[in-house]
């Protein structure tokens, strides 16, 4: 059941800031179907690390391999800007933790969600509207509400207005930075059960960054645990949550709340 | 009045300005930096293309300067009367008879011809930036041609109105390549920018930027397959000569309501009514 | 189809001063196909534990465990998914769901996970959720509002929706009623005699002699403290 390329091939990858260690030989292999959890504190690492794989930061050594659906395994990092820029827009997807850094806030709903299909040449406005109504309802906004501006959204719906608008041209890797940070817990369940259901549906692989225990276990399959910049412990999520090795990691399952 | 430089500006900026704009010609609609420099006129007045005009007048040319269509607003006016001081060039208002047209706004009716050059004001430069304010991020864009960001204005436009609603500085891409703003003229001018016999340079003083669409270079105005780029103006003929084709201003004449349609153009208007053409209000009422 | 080796387990408690616990070691065990085994033992005998290891989020210190001739020791994440996928099934006491998902979704979810398309699932789910008495009207809520015993019987549901060929019970029968045990009882002894590996922790005698095939005490695996 192995005999499948990893769609994602993280190795050895490291970054530091001056002195100061951001994150230091983190290798991972992520498959197709695959949802993995980053966990830790504010300052372990985690968000270098994604930083790093999704191209907003250049790290100091390493490599971050995806399988392209043209040429095969290739090193992103050493892809030109144009190369990577595209693979950006059209197989690669990034929700950020605080919508108004994943949408544009001025252009309405339907515009947002059609960024991306203008930008891989799609020219047609019926059809770049039809899918993003189709893409709304799927997110569940309601599609009478596409000409609105996303200020005019709670959160939970800025949220998903980003999810729809990263997921319209079809991705195969989701890089998520803390999706349901800052939102109500109801609004986070719900969003909870939307991810899960289009990573299903998609087939979608996600990297999925958060501090919260809880959402990891109900989306991720394997789980890595980072502490000042290094993994420190990685496997099945519900083995490293009911049976930690590490130190860290125990201490912080044990600080979690039980619900 | 020796105490002028020719056309103002001393020889280096020009040619300084002048290796901005070779540089422009070659790379069809991309803004190539210069460096601006002060103008006895405040921004806005046509800086940019006062300085590209300065950079191009010989002491033979014949000069023509429009703001809007028209020779006889202040600013065209202040403009050729700069020139006529500083250059001492011959001036004119018949398109055909000039060199050089430096305008604001408009692209003459009559059809341009090869050796002539046309010399757009341009206040902002960049069509970008309605939607994506950082310089950096813009360039980078144009440098790899990804401009979904310019179809998302229109997509706003068709969802907001209707229909593309935008009816000046109508973007446009050059042969191909980049995305250009053609300063604000009225999208009922954008057909004439493609395939022109004429040199048309785009000159933005504030924003030190020189753009150029050299001759005979394919224009095309960004559409959607479902809403294709429709060139409009107002529906009516010029009350003065009649011309039911012609870009027209509409002016008010009384509080009561009372308006009349003209032609934008002066010039185009003029030699139509001296070759006999008449208009609603210059016919059988006058 | 459950092959238990040798296995041993402890637990290091690094924020308790390194206290390490052996709580088992030599635990062996064997369960094929047709057959449904009960583990007995005292409260901490560490029948949970060895359930634990052959589902696979407890680590396997030394020995092995095999499922369906996957070994477990040292498995990579993904072949663990791939057994729970479509193999191995598994009743915990506890449903962990996402809030607000509709119960039906939840039951028919391991099999929306193998391909299976929704109103096929579903109609499946209704079908299992029918036969454990939840009634039509609550199919649309989420079970997370629901009673103890309804949870469980969601739980049940979610375990028995496909037929894995290995299943894994903790306590399916407790808390509840006497006709929806009945119903329980049956549905294991269906999938025992459809040929399903069994394990399973039950703490009602009856219901122990009335499923299971054979008893093993894991008392004799124990680590003397």
């Amino acid at each position: 059941m192995s005999e499948q390329a990893p769609l994602l091939s993280v190795r050895e990858l490291s970054k530091s800031y001056g002195a100061r260690r951001g994150c230091a030989d983190v290798s991972f292999d992520l498959w197709p179907g695959e949802v993995i959890g980053i966990v830790g504190e504010s300052g372990s690492g985690k968000s270098t690390l994604l930083a790093c794989m999704a191209g907003y930061l250049a790290p100091d050594a390493g490599a971050v391999v995806f399988d392209t659906r043209a040429e095969g395994p290739r090193d992103v990092l050493s892809m030109s800007e144009p190369e990577r820029r595209m693979l950006a827009r059209t197989d690669w997807a990034f929700v950020h933790q605080n919508p108004r850094d994943g949408l544009r806030m001025g252009v309405s709903a339907g515009a947002n969600v059609g960024e991306r299909l203008m930008a891989v040449g799609a020219r047609h406005y019926g059809q770049i509207r039809a899918q993003a109504e189709d893409w709304l309802e799927r997110v569940e906004i309601a599609a009478e509400r596409i000409d609105e501006r996303p200020r005019q959204f709670s959160g939970g719906m800025q949220q998903r207005l980003q999810i729809a608008r990263n997921l319209v041209t079809g991705p195969r890797l989701v890089f998520m930075d803390e999706p349901t940070g800052g939102l109500d817990v109801s609004v986070q369940a719900r969003l909870l059960d939307l991810m899960r259901g289009l990573v299903r549906q998609m087939g979608l692989s996600a990297v999925i960054v958060t501090h919260d225990l809880a959402v990891v276990r109900l989306l991720a399959d394997r789980l890595m645990v980072m502490k000042d910049g290094l993994v420190v412990e990685e496997g099945l999520t519900d083995q490293v949550l009911d049976d930690p090795q590490h130190a860290y990691t125990q201490l912080l399952v044990s600080s979690v709340l039980q619900v | 009045m020796n105490d002028y430089n020719f056309a103002y500006l001393d020889e280096g900026t020009k040619r300084m300005i002048r290796r901005a704009i070779l540089k422009a010609v070659a790379v069809p609609g991309y803004q190539v930096p210069f460096a601006s420099r002060e103008m006895p006129m405040p921004y806005g007045w046509g800086t940019g293309g006062v300085q590209v005009t300065a950079a191009c007048l010989r002491p033979d040319d014949r000069l023509k300067v429009i703001d809007q269509g028209a020779d006889d607003t202040t600013n065209a006016v202040s403009i050729r009367k700069f020139f006529q001081r500083t250059a001492r060039v011959a001036t004119t208002e018949r398109t055909g008879d000039a060199t050089i047209i430096q305008t604001r706004h408009r692209i003459p009716e009559a059809p341009l011809s090869e050796g002539q050059i046309l010399v757009y004001q341009v206040p902002i430069p960049e069509p970008l930036r309605f939607l994506e304010p950082r310089e950096t991020e813009t360039r980078r864009m144009h440098a790899l041609q990804e401009y979904g960001l310019m179809h998302l204005k229109l997509y706003e436009d068709i969802a907001r109105h209707g229909e593309i609603a935008t009816s000046y500085a109508y973007p446009v891409q050059v042969s191909g390549r980049y995305v250009m703003d053609p300063s604000p003229i009225p999208k009922f001018d954008n057909p004439k920018l493609s395939n022109c016999p004429a040199l048309q340079l785009f000159g933005a003083g504030r924003e030190q930027r020189i753009y150029a669409v050299p001759p005979y270079t394919q224009v095309i105005s960004l559409d959607f397959e479902d809403h294709p780029f429709v060139a409009t103006k107002a529906p009516h003929a010029c009350d003065l000569c009649g011309d039911d084709g012609s870009y027209l201003d509409e002016v008010i004449t009384d509080d009561a309501g009372r308006r009349m349609f003209i032609c934008s153009d002066t010039d185009h208007c003029n030699s139509r009514r001296a070759a006999g053409h008449v208009g609603a209000l210059t016919g059988d009422a006058a | 189809m459950i092959t238990v080796r040798d296995v041993a387990k402890r637990f290091t408690l690094h924020n308790q001063g390194g206290a390490v616990l052996e709580v088992m070691a030599d635990a062996r065990l064997e369960v094929g196909p047709g057959e449904c085994v009960g583990l007995v033992g005292a409260s901490g005998a560490g029948k949970s534990t060895l359930m634990r290891m052959i589902w696979g989020n407890y680590r396997i210190n030394a020995g092995s465990i095999q499922v369906a001739g996957v070994e477990l020791a040292g498995a990579a994440p993904r072949d663990v998914i791939a057994l729970r996928r479509g193999t191995l099934g598994h009743v915990s006491q506890f449903l962990r769901v996402v809030p607000r998902v509709p119960t039906l979704a939840v039951v028919a979810e391991p099999l929306r996970t193998l391909g299976v398309d929704v109103a096929e699932a579903e109609s499946q789910a209704g079908a299992i959720l029918t036969r454990l008495n939840i009634p039509e009207r609550l199919w649309p809520l989420s079970p997370t509002t629901f009673s103890g015993g309804e949870q469980q019987r969601v739980n049940i549901a979610r375990g028995f929706v496909h037929p894995w060929p290995v299943l894994l019970l903790d306590e399916p029968t407790a808390s509840l009623d006497a006709a929806n045990r009945a119903v329980v009882l049956s549905m294991i002894g269906e999938a025992r005699d459809r040929g399903a590996a069994i394990l399973g922790i039950f703490h009602d005698e009856s219901a122990r002699a009335q499923v299971c095939t054979r008893l093993v005490d894991v008392s004799g695996f124990a680590v003397a403290a």
